[in-house]
């Protein structure tokens, strides 16, 4: 399979986070293609033609995304880039935006033209501190040229960008809680509807995308949406970075096309090499944290026996029993030596942490879990903990305000689905659990 | 006005009402119970997840179901909505998880706790709760905290419902009350123990729907089934002056907004009545006040139980 780079390929040369040298290498081309010859509705119709969907982890299509925003008269509109990427096993925004931080720039002026937006944000992390500084320098550059600033390009396009660093949130990616925090308020998540697209920052209609989103835009108006829609398998277009973690003998950021086998992702040499020190895989999580966790026999290959693609319907082949999703693109890999129980023990004390504690189930569901979680893991579990963990999940899942409460059941439950006998070996012998691990669990004969 | 079957009763309603406000229009016990919703506190709603609701049909244009349970105080109707609260196994068990969440961290200490008697979350958990606990940890605990010199806030009970910010956040603009921390840390605070300096800060405890903001002027006085609440009247400058004087023989021990059926302070002509900081603590004697007659009660409350009938009963007797 080919391995077309469009976000990351030229990140080694030397300076090329410097306008100059990204300038050289064929820079802000979208930017005078789309303000010089194309209509704001055009670059629309290229972003739906081009089948991008959105990279921060839900996959909704972006061109659909930016169609729905209201645009009623004399309102100002916004795009906002949700640069606050802190899930656990996810760190692809930040290779991006440190390497090349004028690609997520162009990125944002070519789709703020394209959702007439005349004040754009990019919301970044607080921790990531010095990719603001990294990005600011970037800024004042196009502003320097004349990308930013008034009358773009003698356009007639004004539009100013803004860096705004969140306090280190992982709620604050939630994309209504960005936009509280954007506005100086406590990151709670709003109810919805209203949806951003209507009444966003400030009251006023709001797009908000991932980083690797926008910055897909670039090459989508470059090259044509019809071009960039034939990268990639059916509804999977296009390239995604991929954050690779765990026990690989490589890890890292790939940026791949989409519908490369997971196989092939894992033990082919222009990617993680395989699993490190010689030992065997024995579970995966495809896509960030809050996706459910696969084990070994379902890695590869899916239930039905077909080969497992890194695209989001071949991840999710399979529901939730037997698939996963593609995520954000949080690629963690573990070895046979790693423990489950203690892995989503870990992710469920990350979401507890988290939770901003609005909404009742999951303020004290994920509190719960986690608690439960961490005696069985320190081996004062019973058999009736695995079956309230099972309760608590169904009771979070769906009934709260955001997002975050299904990604905080998500996982235990994925865990205790496929790690049922580890779970039950963690309560039987306490003792060894405290100094070994399980190692791999049997496949099932019968397929799920 | 459009139309929307809630537990198969047909109702006709304004459009932009909530499934929760359709509900209380029909009355009756199609009602889903709301811990946070606050219909004069506009902004409330949404959190508690006590009135998640199933929507079997989205209006008659779409009538897909929804696929998740909705908060009924956040979701407008749409002509041809059906929806189910009571009719609902779904909403039952999940309304009963949320108890269960709402319930792990309480401290259950209604023995003790002035708000027993008339705390939604004893109803709630009396309807939907179990008997037994399945929470074996340790409940998360805060010591006791004075917000100004007259309430008491007790955080253990809380149940971060954001009544009582919604009302500080519309009683002063230099708003020193809010919630601190997140997650199951997240908790109820001022501002390095400030209080707030208005006249209607009272009005925190009577929008608490748990014990968490007691009347330090009341607490430990009497459980409030032994009290006669009296409709009273005085002239005020600074409120309507209309309130609930709780009765202890020729005693106030306490004074209250008129709170309807919902808990929810009445509306007296048009306008959400609250009572002032002085009628709620200063006014303890009788001669400050023109009591009118007994407020009416629900006769299922505990309030209503042995010591006390209403005025329709005494009328009703008489008849008979």
């Amino acid at each position: 399979m080919s391995n077309r780079k469009l976000l990351i390929e030229n990140v080694h040369v030397e300076g090329y986070d410097t306008f100059d040298v990204y300038r050289k290498h064929g820079g802000y081309r979208s930017v005078e293609k789309a303000l010089k010859s194309m209509t704001p509705d055009e670059v629309v119709e290229e972003v739906k033609k081009s089948g991008l969907r959105g990279r921060g982890g839900a996959g909704f299509p972006t061109g659909m995304k930016w169609s729905f925003l209201a645009k009623p008269e004399g309102v100002q509109r916004h795009l906002v880039c949700n640069a606050d990427e802190s899930e656990p096993g996810t760190f692809k925004d930040r290779y991006l935006m440190e390497k090349n931080p004028h690609l997520l720039i162009e990125g944002m002026i070519t789709s703020s033209y394209a959702l007439g937006a005349n004040l754009s944000f990019i919301y970044i992390r607080g921790e990531f501190m010095y990719i603001l500084h990294i990005l600011e320098k970037a800024i004042d550059e196009a502003y320097a040229k004349g990308f930013l600033g008034k009358n773009i390009l003698g356009s007639g396009y004004d539009l100013d960008l803004r860096v705004a660093p969140g306090g280190g949130a992982y709620i604050c990616g939630e994309e209504t809680a960005l936009l509280e925090s954007l506005e100086g308020k406590r990151g709670n998540p709003r109810m919805k509807p209203p949806f951003p697209a209507v009444k966003g920052l400030w009251g006023n209609p709001t797009v908000v995308n991932n980083v690797e989103s926008i910055a897909a835009v670039v090459p989508i108006v470059n090259d044509g949406g019809e071009e960039y829609a034939k990268i990639g398998i059916d509804r999977s277009t296009g390239t995604k970075l991929i954050s690779a973690s765990g026990n690989l003998v490589r890890p890292g950021v790939y940026e791949i096309e989409l519908g490369l086998s997971v196989e092939e992702f894992i033990y082919g040499d222009d990617y993680c090499r395989g699993i490190a020190n010689g030992k065997k895989l024995k579970a995966c999580v495809p896509g960030g944290s809050s996706v459910p966790i696969l084990p070994h026999f379902l890695v590869t290959k899916t239930a039905a026996g077909a080969d497992r693609l890194m695209t989001y319907e071949s991840l999710a082949d399979g529901g939730f029993a037997t698939g996963s999703m593609l995520g954000s693109g949080g690629f963690i890999v573990f070895d046979e030596d790693q423990c489950i129980v203690r892995n989503t023990w870990n992710f469920a004390r990350f979401y507890s942490h988290e939770s901003c504690g609005q909404c009742s189930p999951c303020r004290e569901g994920t509190g719960w879990m986690e608690k439960v979680l961490h005696r069985l893991e320190h081996g004062h579990g019973n058999m009736r903990d695995i079956e309230l963990l099972e309760e608590i999940n169904k009771k979070i899942e769906g009934n709260t305000i955001c997002p975050l409460g299904d990604a905080a059941a998500w996982p235990v439950a994925a865990a205790i689905r496929h790690f049922r006998d580890e779970f039950e070996w963690h309560v039987n012998e306490p003792q060894q659990a405290q100094t070994r691990n399980y190692g791999l669990i049997t496949q099932p004969s019968v397929a799920v | 006005m459009i139309k929307v079957t809630i537990d198969d009763i047909e109702i006709e309603v304004e459009p932009g009402t909530t499934i929760l406000n359709a509900a209380r229009q029909a009355g009756g016990d199609i009602v889903p119970p709301a811990m946070c919703y606050y219909s004069k506190l506009p902004g409330t709603g949404g959190k508690c997840r006590t009135c998640l609701v199933e929507v079997a049909a989205g209006s008659t244009a779409d009538p897909r179901p929804m696929p998740k349970l909705v908060a009924s105080c956040s979701t407008a109707v749409m002509d041809g909505m059906i929806v189910k609260n009571k009719t609902s196994e779904r909403v039952h068990n999940n309304r009963g998880g949320v108890v269960e969440f709402l319930l792990i961290n309480h401290p259950l200490d209604c023995p003790i706790c002035d708000q027993a008697g008339e705390c939604h979350l004893q109803d709630l958990g009396y309807e939907h709760g179990s008997a037994k606990t399945r929470y074996e940890e340790k409940r998360r605990t805060y010591d006791p905290i004075d917000i100004g010199n007259k309430i008491k806030l007790h955080m253990n009970r809380c149940i971060l419902c954001y009544r009582c910010v919604h009302v500080a956040n519309q009683l002063t603009d230099k708003r020193v009350h809010g919630v601190l921390h997140r997650g199951e840390h997240a908790e109820i605070s001022t501002y390095i123990e400030n209080a707030i300096e208005n006249d209607f800060s009272g009005n925190m405890i009577d929008v608490c729907p748990v014990g968490a903001l007691t009347d330090k002027t009341f607490r430990f006085k009497s459980r409030v089934w032994f009290l006669k609440p009296m409709e009273a009247e005085c002239s005020c400058t600074k409120c309507s002056g209309k309130a609930v004087v709780w009765m202890f023989g020729n005693e106030i021990y306490r004074v209250t907004a008129r709170k309807d059926k919902y808990g929810e302070v009445e509306n007296i002509d048009d306008k959400a009545a609250w009572i002032c900081n002085d009628c709620r603590y200063d006014k303890k004697d009788t001669s400050k006040w023109n009591i009118i007659g007994p407020r009416s009660i629900n006769r299922h409350s505990v309030i209503s139980q042995g010591k006390y009938k209403t005025f329709m009963d005494k009328e009703q007797k008489k008849i008979s």
